[in-house]
C-alpha cells in the first residue's frame, strides 16, 4: 500500500508539538506521547529511524532543531514516507526563504497547515512542486472568484497546472534575456588506508540548473559520457571526435527528464522548471582524478609524546587552485600541548573536536605543503585502552575542476518562438567524505 | 517571505476562551481571521478549544480562502467530538462543492471526507458523485481519494452508491494524476475488501504502464505498487513489463526506484532466459548503490531492502561490496546494516579486504558496533572455509589489544568456529586462556568454559582453570552454571583423576541440592545417574561427536523471503516481518486469497520459537546475533525431533531443559484420563455411541479432546471426523487416531487442530459443527461451542507501558463492556492463577472505592490483542468486564470465555 503517513508531527527538541496533522483515523491523537516516552526520552533516539511502539510504527528524521515524525498503523511505504519528508522540507524552505527550524515553523504555521493539506491527502503524497504550489498557495491567500472580477482567473489555470503532464512548469513565462546557468558540482568521497591505498573512492555529482527561459522550451543536454557518445555516433553513423569519455555508473534525473527517451536514445531531453533545480545526479567510481593526496606519519613516542607529520599534495593543474582547504588531524583526548610548523596556511589545536585543524585558504596546484607537529599528552592511569585513531578528514573546493572529467558538450534549446539563449557553465569539485586513515 | 505567525501563540491572559469567543464574533473580518488563527494555534499546542465550535463554524461562510481552510482544519479536528454541531457546517460544504472555483470544490470534498461523522457522510454522497465527474482534473483527483476515505467510514454506502464503478472509470481518465490517485484508492479498497474489486487485467496493465510515463513521481509509486500484485501470464509478458518499468530505475525519487525494483524482481521470477535475468541484475545494481548516497534514514530503508534482495539474488551486488564499507560518520543504524550486508557479500575473492575493514571497525568507539564487527569476523570464518584461518588470526590480533568487550566477543565467536571446524584450530586455546580473568559476561564465560570442557584433554591445567570458576558457582548466571556442570563432567570423563572427582562432587552437589533452577537440577541428576550407573554409557553420551554448525542465523525462510520481497519499500521489508504480524487491523476473511502460498496453520508457530532451544543448554550458546527483527517465521523445533539414535548428550540435557510443558509423558496424548468432557452426542441419539469433546490448549497447541464410548452391541471402527466452516477456520491437523472400539470400550484421544483453514464469512460466532462417522453407523452431527480462551497464545503478555499505549491508541468505539451479576470472585489469587493458566496475563491491579480493578492482556492468533479490565468486589457477586481490542466484533465470544473461566 503506497500510503506514506497516518499522521505527521513536527516537534522541537523538547518534544513539544509545533504542528501536527492527522490524515487518517487509524492512529490515536496522542501517539506523539508514545514517541516522546519511548524514543525521545530514552537512549533509543538515534539508534534506528523506524520503530514500532504498540500497534503503530514511527518514522522520524531530525532536521536542524526539529523532529519530523510520521506515524502509521498499516504496512506503509517507508521509502515514500521519508522521501515525502525530505521533499516537504525542501518545499517549506523554498516558501520561508531558506531556513527550516523551530522559529520558522512557528512563524509560518498557518501556511504550513495549508501546505500540509495540499501536499498529502489521506496519507497519499500529492504534488510537492514549489513552482506550482506557489501559484495558488500564497502567504496572503488566494481570493475566491466570488468577489474577484471574472477576468481575473489565475486560479482555474492553477488546477490544470497541478495535475498537468508538465506539472513543474507554468505556462506563459516571458524573459527579456533568455539565459541558462549550469553548475556541475561534484563531491569526491575517498577512504584511503594509512599506507596510501585507495579503499573506496567515488564521485557523486549533480548538475544544478538555473533557467530563465520564456515559453515552453525543449532542452537537450550532451555530456562526454561513453554511452551517450556511442549512441550518438551510431545514430549519425560517423565516429565522434576522440577525446576523454567517461563512464557513468548511475544517473538519476529530475522528474522533468523523459526517462523512456533516455533509455532508448541515451539523450537527456526535458522541459525545465522555471528557476533553480537539480537536473540530474550521477555517480562515478572508475577513473577518478583525486585532487589531493594526504601522506600522514604519526608516531607515538612513549606515553606522553606524539609526533605528527602530514604532507598534502595537490595533483591538479598548476594554474588551478583550491579554496577553503581544511585538514583535520585527530589527536588523543588527553592532549596537553601542541606545537606546529607549517609551510603554508595556519594550524591550531581544537580541543572540542580533538583535532589539529590546518587551514589553507588558497592552495595552488602541484604543490605539497607539510605540517609537522609535536603533541604532548597528559599521562593518565585511566586511559589504559590504546587510542583508536579516527581518520584524517579533509574539506576543500576546487573550482573549474571535475574529479570525474565530466564535461558539458552542448545544451540545445528549442522553443517555438525561436529565441536565442545564452548558456553559462561552471564546474566545481568539493570534498564529500574525504578520509585518510592514519 | 517569512511570516510572523508566532504572535498567535502568545496569548496567555486569563479568560482566553471568552476573549476568543468575542473576537470570533467580531464584525471586522481581519479580527475574525486573527481569532481563528489564535484558535488553531491553541489547538496545535494541545489546548481544548472545542467549546468554540459554533463560533468558529460561523466564520466558515467566508470569501477568504485562507480563513476557510483554517476553519476546515478546525472542523476536521473537532467534528467528531461535536457531531450534532458539525451538521451546521454541512450546508456550506455542499454549497462549496458547487463553487465555480475548482480549488474550493476540491477543498470541500477533501475536507468532508476527513470528517468522520455519520450524519455528514450521508450528505457527502451527492457532492462526491458530482465531483467524480467534474470537468476539472484537480477536483477529480481529489474526489478519487475521497472514495477511499468514504469506504473506510462506510464501505456499504460506497458500494450501494456505485462509487466503485465511477472510480474504475477514472482509470481511463485522460489526466495522469487522476489515474494515479484512482489507482491508489482502488488498491486500498481492494486491500480492505473481501470481494475482488480491483483486478488488474492485461488491458489495465498496459494502460497504467503508459500512464507511468506521464504522472508525478508519487503517482508512479502508486501505480508501481498496485501493479506489483500483477502476475504475468508467461515469460514473454513478464519481459515486456520489465522493459517498460526499467527506465524508472533512473528516477531521482528513491520511492520510485524501490517500487520499480520490487516490480522487476516479481516479474523476474517468471523470466526463464538467463541472459535477460543477468542483464536485469546488471541494471538494478547502480540504482541500488545510488540509494546509499541519500539521507541516512533513506539509506537505512534501502539497506534493509538490499539485505533481502541479496538473499534472493546475490549476483546483483556481488561486485559492489566496497560501497557497503562504513564511513566514519555514518549513523550507527546505517553501519550495523552495512555490516550485515558485508557478511552476506563476503566471498573468497574479497575476504582479505573485508577482514581489513572489520578489523578497522573493531577499534572504533561505539561498543555495539565493535561487537558486531567482531562477530562478523567469526561469521565469515564459519561461512568461508578457506578464509577461516585468516579470520582467526585477525581475531587473535584483536584479543591482543586487550579491550575487554572485544576479547569477550572474540571468545564467543571462536567457540562457534570450533564448532564449525572441530579439531582444527585448537592450537590457539593457550592464547585464549590468557584472557580468562577478564571475562565477566555470561555468554563469554559460558563459551570459554565450553571450550575448556570440550578440549579438556589437551589443556594441561584444565582442572585448575575450571576450579577457579567453581568457587563462585552459586552466584553465576544459569547459562554459566549449566556450562560449568557439563564441562566438569566432560573433564571428569576425560581425566578421571582425583582432582576432577572432587570437583564433580562439588558441582553435582551445588547443582542439585543448592539450586532452585529446575533446568540445572534436572541436568545434574541425569549426569549423576549416568555416572553412577554406567560410566561408559556416560562417555558415549557426554563425549559424543557433535554435529557441525553452519551460519544460517540471518537467512530468512524462502517463503518468508518471497513475501518480504513482494513488500519491498514498505514497513514489512524494513522489519523483515510479514505485514500481518504487526498490522493489527485485521480484515474479516480476505486473507485466504492472498495468503494461499503460506499454509495458515503455521501461524501459531510464528511465536518466536526459542531459537536456541536445541543447543542452548549443554552445547554452547549460539553467538550468531540475529537481526533486530529476526526471522520469526521458523517452525518451532519439535522438542523430541533429534531422536537420540546415537545419543547426543547435550540434546538429552536440553530435552529436560525445555519448559515444563515439555515434560508431559509422551503417551498422554493417547490415553490420559482427566476431567470429564461435556457430552455432545448422547448414547441415546448416537445408537449407543456416545461422544464427549472439548477444545483444549496444551503445550501452546490447540487440540480437540474427544472421548468415544461404545455402548452399542457391535465393534465400531474406521472413525473419521470433519469440521464445518467456522469463524476461526478450525480444522483437524491430522487424522483421527481411534482404534476399533469393542462393545463397552471407551477411548480418549487428542486431535491436533489448526486455525484459519476453512473460514466462514460473517460475524464471528462460537458455533463449531462437527461430523463424525464410522464404518458401521450413519454420520453423526453435533454442535460444539468454541471457547475463545483456548486460542489465547502464550505471547500475549504485555508490559504495563505497552498496555497503556495500546489502550490509548485504540479508539473508544473499540471498548465493549459487559456485566456478570451472577459471578463472584472469592479469592483474587486463585482467580489470577486460573486466568494465567489460560494465557490471560495479569498486568496490574488498583483499588477504586471498595472495588478491585484488575488489568489483563491476552492475544489470539494473528496477533489480535485483548486488553481487559475486570472490576469487582472480592467476595461479593457481580463482575464488570470491559475490554478493548482492535476487533470489537470478537467481544461477545470473549465474554462467553471469561464467563466460563470465572465460573469454573
Amino acid at each position: 500500500m503506497p500510503v506514506a503517513a497516518s499522521a505527521i508531527y513536527f516537534l522541537n527538541l523538547r518534544g513539544d508539538v509545533l504542528i501536527n496533522r492527522l490524515y487518517r483515523d487509524d492512529v490515536g491523537g496522542n501517539m506523539v506521547d508514545a514517541f516522546r516516552m519511548h524514543i525521545m526520552q530514552t537512549k533509543e533516539l538515534g539508534t534506528c529511524p523506524v520503530r514500532q511502539i504498540g500497534g503503530c510504527s514511527f518514522f522520524y528524521m531530525r532536521i536542524s532543531n526539529v523532529y519530523i515524525v510520521i506515524v502509521v498503523s498499516s504496512n506503509a511505504n517507508v521509502a515514500c514516507a521519508f522521501k515525502f519528508v525530505v521533499e516537504a522540507v525542501a518545499l517549506f524552505k523554498s516558501y520561508f526563504g531558506g531556513a527550516f527550524d523551530e522559529d520558522a515553523i512557528r512563524n509560518n504555521f498557518v501556511l504550513i497547515y495549508e501546505l500540509l493539506d495540499e501536499i498529502m491527502d489521506f496519507g497519499y503524497p500529492q504534488n510537492l512542486s514549489p513552482e506550482i504550489l506557489k501559484l495558488y498557495i500564497t502567504q496572503e491567500g488566494v481570493r475566491s472568484p466570488f468577489s474577484s472580477k471574472p477576468s481575473d482567473k489565475p486560479v482555474p489555470n492553477a488546477t490544470l497546472q497541478v495535475t498537468g503532464a508538465v506539472g513543474w512548469r507554468r505556462e506563459g513565462l516571458v524573459y527579456k534575456k533568455n539565459e541558462v546557468f549550469l553548475d556541475i558540482v561534484e563531491s569526491v568521497n575517498l577512504l584511503m588506508s594509512s599506507k596510501g591505498s585507495v579503499l573506496r573512492c567515488d564521485v557523486t555529482g549533480k548538475i544544478l540548473m538555473k533557467c530563465f527561459l520564456s515559453g515552453m522550451p525543449d532542452l537537450k543536454l550532451g555530456l562526454n559520457d561513453k554511452i551517450g557518445l556511442e549512441k550518438e555516433s551510431q545514430l549519425k553513423s560517423r565516429p565522434t571526435k576522440s577525446g576523454k569519455t567517461i563512464e557513468l555508473d548511475d544517473v538519476t534525473f529530475h522528474q522533468c527528464v523523459n526517462l523512456t527517451r533516455f533509455n532508448s536514445e541515451k539523450t537527456v531531453s526535458f522541459v525545465p522548471p522555471d528557476g533553480e533545480f537539480e537536473l540530474m545526479k550521477y555517480r562515478i567510481t572508475e577513473g577518478v582524478n583525486l585532487p589531493f593526496r594526504v601522506l600522514p606519519t604519526i608516531k607515538e613516542l612513549g606515553r606522553t609524546r606524539m609526533e605528527v607529520n602530514v604532507k598534502v599534495k595537490s595533483v591538479f593543474g598548476a594554474k588551478m587552485f583550491a579554496l577553503g582547504v581544511v585538514i583535520k588531524i585527530p589527536v588523543p583526548k588527553q592532549t596537553a600541548k601542541t606545537s606546529f610548523q607549517v609551510t603554508s596556511g595556519r594550524a591550531k589545536y581544537n580541543a572540542a573536536i580533538d583535532c589539529l585543524v590546518w587551514k589553507i585558504r588558497k592552495f595552488p596546484g602541484q604543490t605539497e605543503p607539510t605540517l609537522s607537529a609535536e603533541v604532548e599528552l597528559i599521562s593518565t592511569m585511566a586511559e589504559k585502552k590504546s587510542w583508536t585513531r579516527p581518520p584524517i578528514q579533509m574539506e576543500f573546493q576546487v573550482p573549474m575542476f571535475t574529479a570525474s572529467g565530466l564535461r558539458v558538450r552542448f545544451l540545445k534549446v528549442w522553443e517555438k518562438s525561436g529565441y536565442n539563449t545564452v548558456e553559462w557553465v561552471r564546474y566545481i569539485t568539493k570534498a564529500g567524505s574525504y578520509e585518510v586513515r592514519c | 517571505m517569512s511570516g510572523h505567525d508566532s504572535k498567535y501563540f502568545s496569548t496567555t491572559k486569563k479568560g482566553e476562551i471568552p476573549e476568543l469567543k468575542e473576537e470570533l464574533n467580531s464584525q471586522y473580518k481581519d479580527k475574525r481571521k486573527d481569532a481563528v488563527k489564535k484558535v488553531i494555534a491553541a489547538m496545535t499546542v494541545g489546548k481544548d478549544v472545542s467549546s468554540l465550535f459554533t463560533d468558529v463554524v460561523n466564520c466558515m461562510q467566508t470569501e477568504n480562502l485562507e480563513l476557510k481552510k483554517l476553519v476546515y482544519l478546525y472542523l476536521i479536528n473537532y467534528a467528531k467530538s461535536q457531531p450534532d454541531l458539525a451538521i451546521l457546517a454541512v450546508n456550506t460544504f455542499v454549497k462549496d462543492s458547487q463553487d465555480p472555483n475548482p480549488l474550493i470544490r476540491a477543498l470541500a470534498v477533501r475536507t468532508m471526507g476527513c470528517i468522520r461523522v455519520d450524519k455528514i457522510t450521508e450528505y457527502l454522497c451527492d457532492p462526491l458523485q458530482r465531483c467524480l465527474k467534474d470537468d476539472d482534473p484537480y477536483v477529480r483527483k481529489t474526489a478519487a481519494i475521497c472514495v477511499a476515505k468514504l469506504y473506510d467510514i462506510n464501505a456499504e454506502l460506497v458500494e450501494d452508491r456505485g462509487f466503485l464503478e465511477s472510480l474504475k472509470d477514472l482509470i481511463s481518465d485522460n489526466n495522469p494524476m487522476v489515474v494515479a490517485n484512482a489507482v491508489a484508492a482502488l488498491a486500498e479498497i481492494q486491500e480492505n475488501s473481501t470481494r475482488p474489486i480491483f483486478e488488474i487485467t492485461s488491458h489495465t496493465l498496459s494502460k497504467l504502464l503508459t500512464a507511468l510515463n506521464e504522472c508525478t513521481e508519487w503517482g508512479q509509486v502508486f501505480i508501481l505498487d498496485a501493479l506489483s500484485r500483477y502476475k504475468a501470464a508467461d515469460a514473454r509478458e513478464a519481459e515486456n513489463i520489465v522493459e517498460r518499468v526499467t527506465p524508472r530505475l533512473q528516477h531521482a525519487n528513491c520511492a520510485v526506484v524501490l517500487s520499480a525494483v520490487k516490480m522487476i524482481l516479481q516479474q523476474m521470477e517468471l523470466i526463464t532466459s538467463t541472459d535477460v535475468v543477468r542483464n536485469l541484475c546488471k541494471k538494478m545494481a547502480p540504482p541500488l548503490v545510488t540509494l546509499l548516497s541519500a539521507e541516512p534514514e533513506i539509506q537505512y530503508v534501502a539497506l534493509r531492502n538490499i539485505n533481502l534482495i541479496v538473499q534472493r539474488r546475490p549476483t546483483i551486488l556481488a561486485h559492489e561490496i566496497k560501497v557497503f564499507f562504513c564511513k566514519y560518520n555514518d549513523p550507527i543504524y546505517v553501519k550495523m546494516e552495512k555490516l550485515e550486508i558485508m557478511i552476506k557479500l563476503a566471498s573468497d575473492r574479497n575476504i582479505d579486504q573485508v577482514l581489513l575493514e572489520f578489523k578497522e571497525y573493531a577499534t572504533e568507539v561505539d561498543v555495539d558496533f565493535v561487537r558486531k564487527a567482531v562477530r562478523a569476523i567469526g561469521r565469515c570464518a564459519i561461512k568461508l572455509e578457506r578464509a577461516a584461518e585468516r579470520c582467526i588470526s585477525v581475531l587473535l590480533e584483536l584479543i591482543k589489544i586487550k579491550v575487554n568487550y572485544v576479547v569477550q566477543e572474540a571468545i564467543i565467536v571462536i567457540k562457534d568456529i570450533f564448532r564449525r571446524y572441530p579439531n582444527t584450530y585448537e592450537s590457539i586455546i593457550a592464547t585464549l586462556c590468557e584472557s580468562l580473568d577478564t571475562l565477566d559476561e555470561p555468554e563469554a564465560k559460558a563459551s570459554m568454559i565450553w571450550i575448556i570442557g570440550e578440549y579438556a584433554e589437551r589443556i594441561d591445567n584444565a582442572d585448575e582453570l575450571l576450579e577457579s570458576f567453581l568457587e563462585s558457582f552459586p552466584e553465576e548466571p544459569p547459562q554459566v552454571q549449566l556450562q560449568l556442570l557439563t564441562a566438569t563432567v566432560k573433564l571428569f570423563l576425560k581425566k578421571p583423576t582425583e582432582g576432577p572427582q572432587q570437583m564433580i562432587q562439588v558441582v553435582l552437589n551445588n547443582a542439585t541440592v543448592e539450586t532452585d533452577n529446575p533446568d540445572l537440577r534436572d541436568r545434574a541428576y541425569i549426569y549423576w545417574r549416568l555416572l553412577s550407573t554406567d560410566p561408559e554409557a556416560a562417555k558415549d553420551v557426554v563425549l559424543a561427536e557433535k554435529p557441525v554448525i553452519s551460519d544460517d542465523s540471518n537467512q530468512l525462510d524462502p517463503s518468508l523471503l518471497d513475501e518480504l520481497l513482494a513488500n519491498i519499500a514498505t514497513l514489512s521489508s524494513v522489519y523483515h516481518k510479514p505485514p500481518d504480524t504487526f498490522v493489527t487491523r485485521v480484515k474479516p476473511a480476505t486473507q485466504r486469497t492472498e495468503d494461499d502460498e503460506y499454509p495458515d496453520g503455521n501461524e501459531t508457530g510464528y511465536a518466536e520459537s526459542p531459537a536456541n532451544a536445541a543447543d542452548g543448554g549443554a552445547s554452547p550458546p549460539t553467538s550468531s546475533s540475529s537481526v533486530p527483527y529476526g526471522a520469526a517465521r521458523q517452525p518451532a523445533p519439535a522438542p523430541a525431533a533429534p531422536a537420540p539414535v546415537a545419543p547426543v548428550p547435550d540434546l538429552l540435557g536440553d530435552l529436560i531443559g525445555l519448559d515444563n510443558n515439555a515434560i508431559v509423558p509422551a503417551d498422554q496424548h493417547a490415553t490420559s484420563s482427566g476431567p470429564p468432557l461435556p457430552i455432545l452426542l448422547p448414547a441415546s441419539t448416537g445408537q449407543g455411541l456416545q461422544i464427549s469433546a472439548q477444545l483444549a490448549r496444551q503445550d501452546g497447541q490447540i487440540f480437540y479432546s474427544l472421548q468415544f464410548e461404545n455402548n452399542s452391541q457391535i465393534t465400531l471402527d474406521g472413525f473419521m471426523i470433519q469440521f464445518n466452516k467456522n469463524s476461526f477456520g478450525l480444522a483437524a491437523a491430522g487424522s483421527l487416531q481411534v482404534p476399533p472400539l469393542a462393545p463397552g470400550a471407551s477411548r480418549r484421544t487428542l486431535l491436533p487442530m489448526v486455525l484459519f483453514q476453512n473460514m466462514s464469512a460473517g460475524p464471528p460466532s462460537s458455533l463449531l459443527q462437527v461430523a463424525v462417522k464410522n464404518n458401521q453407523q450413519p454420520v453423526w452431527y453435533f454442535n460444539d461451542k468454541i471457547l475463545l480462551h483456548v486460542f489465547f497464545t502464550d505471547d500475549g503478555r504485555m508490559e504495563r507501558t505497552s498496555f497503556l499505549e495500546t489502550w490509548r491508541s485504540l479508539p473508544d468505539s473499540n471498548e465493549v463492556l459487559k456485566e456478570f451479576p451472577g459471578i463472584m470472585v472469592s479469592s483474587a489469587e486463585a482467580t489470577l492463577d486460573r486466568l494465567a493458566a489460560t494465557n490471560m496475563f495479569f498486568i496490574a491491579k488498583r483499588k477504586h472505592a471498595n472495588q478491585d480493578v484488575f488489568y489483563f492482556s491476552a492475544k489470539i492468533p494473528r496477533g489480535i490483542p485483548f486488553l481487559i479490565e475486570l472490576t469487582t468486589v472480592i467476595g461479593n457477586p457481580g463482575v464488570k468486564c470491559a475490554i478493548k481490542t482492535p476487533n470489537p466484533e470478537m467481544a461477545p465470544l470473549f465474554f462467553e470465555a471469561i464467563e466460563t473461566l470465572l465460573k469454573a
